[in-house]
């Protein structure tokens, strides 16, 4: 789970980090009445789930409460396309007005999950303000990772302060700050903690922006942190499957895409692509899924309007396949069938779900998988 | 010998009465799986599909002398089911529970080292051997037994992979779902190790996927084993990769994780890959 900067930076100023003031507006009045509080102008961000706002317009510097407003008014409710949002964009819900601060030098600084070791690491470099990937591919000798196991090695953050050029106080308080933020990220379950750039202003450390993230497999002890999250950030389709417990990401394709496993569902997106096909989405409907999960599924698919064809393709381990046949039959009850559907059965009980769907008479199925791709494929008007 | 589990295994079934648990613990008993036990906190004294429940791990092998065992316990719970296992001293901990968070995870890594207890998974459809047994939910009927081991990320393609070789007459020494988590216990190098090391497994199938590193490990095992014949494939070629990745976990692996490295790093190992999921079993049979 994403929060917004203005979220991330409040987190990061209860741990002890100083950030610039700042106040968020949901309303180009809202705007207006917070830069009086700029007197020296102030900065108005977009508040979306994604970086390169800079780039794509998200950031804008104003020296006048007038300038604001005129900035809020272009950018809340409107999409914002970056670099990382897909085409489509994404919705900004508010802006945050921050002050104007006189930026000596940008870090980077990020505490992650470093998955080949299984531990946090923490990554800095003198390099921020770009992003990370950028220094890596340009200047990987000015990164540094370090690897603070249980607990935090004076050593260690010698090495990232010298790497970034701190001084003995700043080093002192770059100590302080890992600390706080490894506590924090252990507590609440984050899995990133990116800060970047982190600016020296009159000397000292500070926060200029910030990303977090959270691991949603943990929300369930953390109920505080629910609060955070803003559903406007999601794609309709992806919030509406999550809240039927389905994995599902939207697509640029015509051929919809049912399938059980994420390994599958994955390769299933491949197989489409590599006869020719276009796949509207992933979809994963799990395991132990029941009939009423295959049918909120399969009504899900219907209600995207690109769609061309159906492509149901499932292996039953720990998913029944004459469950899932009942499911098809339910929705198929429900919503007609305005498109092709192709199924494709196999695993537990394939015998049982292939004479429910045989009894239903309307879809064509087969156990072949290559014929089944192309035969969706075939029926989304053919390769292309 | 077999690899990993064989008939003399002898397994609990730990979240035994759960609706996951009971339902498979009843396929492990079909297929002739030894499941001696089974633990459920509080439960300790029932029965279920004929086998004895107890309260805690380290009681149940007491009693049992199990040797492996099965985790069917929900996500919030499951790190401690492992470590429960880990403290109990079983040799093969194999969990099926999916969406353990990932700090409970580091936790399990740490208590794995110097242990005695080898984890496959979490989030893994299990372990079979055909004809031996099996622990998990990879279905049993689809096996044959045979002289090729499967190492997969997916639940779903290992059964597919299984499909597929049987209905090309290709026997399976041994298939391992090592589980489509970012932390886990096994990596493919472990099983490639383990297939390499049977007189029964002549060849591999690897079903890597995208993201992390492991394909890349497993690619500089193989060019170091070329007289072991192995077979992939790699899922998520067309993925889009803004929805994949943490922006600060691409760097840590090096900017490594997209399919295209990993299938290129496979293919110069030495590796077969085979482009669409599809063809697993007539690439294997091709090369017989």
């Amino acid at each position: 789970m994403k929060v917004h900067e203005y979220q991330a930076k409040e987190i990061l100023q209860k741990c002890g980090i100083a950030i610039p003031e700042q106040i968020v507006a949901f309303s180009p009045a809202e705007a207006r009445a917070a830069a009086d509080h700029f007197p020296n102008g102030c900065v108005v961000k977009a508040q979306v789930h994604s970086g390169g706002r800079g780039k794509a317009g998200g950031v804008v510097i104003c020296s006048s409460p007038e300038e604001a407003e005129r900035a809020a008014d272009a950018l809340i409710g409107r999409k914002l396309v970056t670099r990382q949002s897909g085409p489509e964009g994404l919705v900004v819900p508010a802006v945050l007005l921050t002050e104007k601060v006189d930026i000596d030098r940008e870090l980077y600084l990020a505490l992650a999950i470093d998955t080949v070791r299984a531990e946090v690491v923490i990554i800095a470099s003198p390099n921020g303000g770009m992003e990370i990937e950028e220094v890596a591919a340009k200047h990987p000798e000015q990164i540094v990772q370090i690897h603070p196991g249980r607990s935090l090695a004076g050593a260690d953050v010698r090495v990232l302060a010298d790497k970034c050029g701190l001084d003995e106080t700043q080093r002192v308080k770059l100590r302080d700050i890992l600390s706080a933020l490894l506590d924090y990220m252990r507590e609440k379950d984050a899995t990133l903690i990116e800060i970047n750039p982190l600016g020296i202003v009159r000397g000292q450390l500070m926060a200029l922006d910030a990303r977090m993230t959270f691991d949603e497999n943990a929300l369930f002890r953390h109920p505080e942190l629910k609060e955070l999250e803003d559903l406007t950030q999601i794609d309709p389709l992806e919030r509406r499957a999550r809240e039927i417990g389905l994995e599902y990401v939207r697509l640029d394709g015509d051929i919809a895409c049912l399938v059980n496993g994420a390994g599958l569902a994955m390769a299933t997106m491949d197989l489409i692509h590599g006869y020719g096909g276009k796949p509207a989405n992933f979809l994963d409907v799990g395991g132990g899924t029941s009939a009423e999960k295959i049918t909120a599924a399969f009504e899900l698919l219907m209600d995207d309007p690109r769609i061309k064809s159906i492509f149901v393709n499932i292996f039953g381990g720990i998913v029944r396949c004459d469950l899932v046949a009942e499911g098809l039959v339910q929705a198929l009850r429900k919503t007609g069938l305005s498109v092709p559907l192709v199924v494709r059965l196999r695993g537990t009980c394939e015998a049982e779900g292939r004479a429910i769907l045989d009894r239903a008479g309307l879809v064509r199925v087969t156990e072949d998988l290559t014929e089944a791709a192309r035969m969706a494929i075939s029926c989304a008007g053919g390769s292309r | 010998m077999s690899i990993l589990i064989n008939r003399n295994t002898r397994v609990l079934v730990q979240g035994i009465t759960g609706r996951q648990g009971t339902f498979h613990t009843r396929a492990m008993l079909d297929y002739g799986t030894k499941v001696v036990g089974g633990v459920s906190p509080g439960k300790g004294g029932q029965d279920c599909q004929g086998v004895p429940v107890y309260d805690t791990v380290r009681e149940a092998v007491e009693q049992t002398g199990a040797n492996a065992s099965v985790i069917f316990v929900p996500a919030r719970f499951a790190a401690d089911a492992v470590l429960e296992a880990v403290e109990a001293e079983v040799e093969l901990c194999v969990c099926i529970t999916e969406g353990i968070p990932v700090h409970d995870m580091i936790r399990v890594k740490q208590a794995l080292k110097d242990s005695k207890t080898v984890l496959v998974g979490p989030n893994s459809p299990g372990v079979i051997v055909p004809d031996e047994g099996k622990m998990g939910i990879i279905p049993g009927n689809i096996c044959q037994k045979g002289h090729v081991g499967i190492v997969s990320r997916s639940g779903t393609l290992t059964y597919e992979a299984i499909y597929q070789l049987t209905a090309c007459g290709i026997g399976q020494s041994a298939a391992i779902g090592i589980g489509g988590d970012s932390i886990r216990g096994m990596t493919f190098v472990d099983a490639l190790e383990r297939f390499h090391l049977d007189d029964d497994t002549h060849a591999a199938v690897l079903i890597g996927e995208i993201g992390g590193a492991e394909e890349e490990k497993a690619a500089e095992w193989i060019s170091a084993h070329p007289d072991f014949p192995v077979f992939f494939t790699i899922s998520g070629r067309t993925a889009p990769p803004e929805k994949r990745m943490g922006h600060a976990g691409a760097i840590i692996q090096g900017g490594r994780g997209n399919a295209k490295e990993k299938i290129d790093a496979l293919e110069q190992a030495g590796a077969v890959y085979v482009q669409t999921v599809d063809r697993i079993g007539k690439a294997v049979q091709e090369r017989q």
